[in-house]
């Protein structure tokens, strides 16, 4: 984290001993599939978060916004949105790093159906890591001594690399490839069977592969590197597809698959 | 995951066949641009292109492997635009294996015209 040494911005109301700045002009995303941007005025804050916009409009002006959010620290992975066209983490995204001028725009996550608001049904997202085997399967038993894994270990750097993932949905978003293949498995899925392939305990690797492998799985990736870019906690699921694209193409090639 | 009437094995194998297609076209795309930009340095005649290949062993084998890669690569790369475009299945399939045949045989024709 880097702190700058300027102080922070003030306007002339902050000046005048008020608490906010200058009002916000908030256009929120209501309905469903079909809806229409509701446009809210929000006083504008110092180090004010878009999620803070958002509960500011659900609990001063319009208690029917449908929204969803929990722990408001970037744990949990649950009030991701699309904010002036761009998928992120609305708890640790400052007001400041995103507006266009004093104007934002919040809308649902893209490519999952939305319930209502800026609530979206994320249950195909986590179909699809079931789908792609991301479930650690081990052989050992309670009776068996700890695995060792060395934390210098090539495979467990690359676990390392991925494992912070939370689930937000934002790389999915804005996967451009899962737009036009409703099927594709997704970043977030793949990172997370690349995660376990790397997994020296577990006994799946020859089901994951082939559960990640071909035409909706791993080799749809076109590299764009969206994910990559949008990712909030800095993971590259492009490297972790990449890596799949290598295991699956050895083992079909040995006929292992 | 099985999206279409290929099985996974094959999607996969297509996948690197694009992937090494890819890169011997990189390599023939260079060597022929280099040709070309030394062999015009007197001017461009039929005469000379035919004199530089014809009878020759390695022009026929370079345009060749050319042309395979060329067969190969592009209707692997049309299936991947027809599948995002929510074309798919074995008739998408078929369609392009002919599109494959029909590349090769129309390069090894033009390649055999100037060895031959």
């Amino acid at each position: 984290m880097v702190f700058s040494a300027k102080p922070p911005r003030l306007r002339a109301s902050a000046v005048k001993g008020l608490t906010f700045m200058t009002t916000l002009k908030v256009k929120i995303w209501r309905g469903t599939e079909s809806g229409q941007f509701q446009t809210y005025d929000v006083p504008r804050l110092e180090s004010q978060t878009v999620l803070d916009v958002v509960t500011y409009v659900q609990r001063r002006l319009d208690p029917s916004l449908a929204y969803r959010f929990a722990c408001r620290v970037g744990v949990c992975g649950s009030c991701a949105m699309t904010v002036n066209g761009v998928s992120r983490w609305t708890c640790r995204t400052h007001v400041d790093k995103v507006a266009a001028g004093d104007t934002l725009e919040i809308a649902p996550l893209r490519n999952l159906p939305v319930i209502r608001d800026l609530a979206t049904d994320m249950t195909e997202f986590f179909d699809k890591w079931a789908k792609a085997r991301g479930r650690f399967t081990g052989a050992h038993t309670r009776k068996d001594d700890f695995a060792t894994v060395k934390p210098e270990s090539k495979e467990r750097k690359r676990v390392d690399a991925g494992i912070e993932c939370i689930g937000c949905g934002v790389c999915y978003s804005a996967c451009e490839v899962v737009t036009w293949k409703p099927d594709y498995l997704g970043p977030a899925a793949l990172n997370r069977a690349w995660t376990l392939a790397n997994d020296v305990r577990d006994v799946a690797q020859q089901e994951r592969l082939a559960a990640v492998a071909g035409d909706a799985g791993c080799h749809a990736c076109h590299t764009h590197l969206n994910c990559t870019e949008r990712c909030p906690k800095g993971i590259s699921p492009t490297a972790g597809i990449a890596g799949l694209k290598r295991l699956v193409l050895k083992a079909a090639m040995k006929g292992e698959l | 995951m099985n999206s279409g009437a290929s099985s996974v094995r094959t999607q996969v194998l297509l996948w690197g066949a694009q992937r090494v297609s890819a890169a011997l076209l990189a390599l023939c795309v260079v060597v022929h641009l280099i040709t070309i930009i030394y062999a015009v340095r007197n001017g461009l005649s039929a005469a000379e292109i035919l004199g530089r290949t014809r009878g020759s062993f390695a022009w026929g084998a370079f345009y060749a492997l050319f042309v395979a890669a060329v067969a190969v690569h592009a209707p692997i790369g049309m299936r991947n635009i027809f599948a995002e475009m929510g074309l798919r299945g074995r008739g998408v399939d078929m369609l392009l294996v002919v599109l494959a045949v029909l590349l090769a045989l129309w390069g090894l024709r033009a390649v055999w015209a100037v060895v031959g």
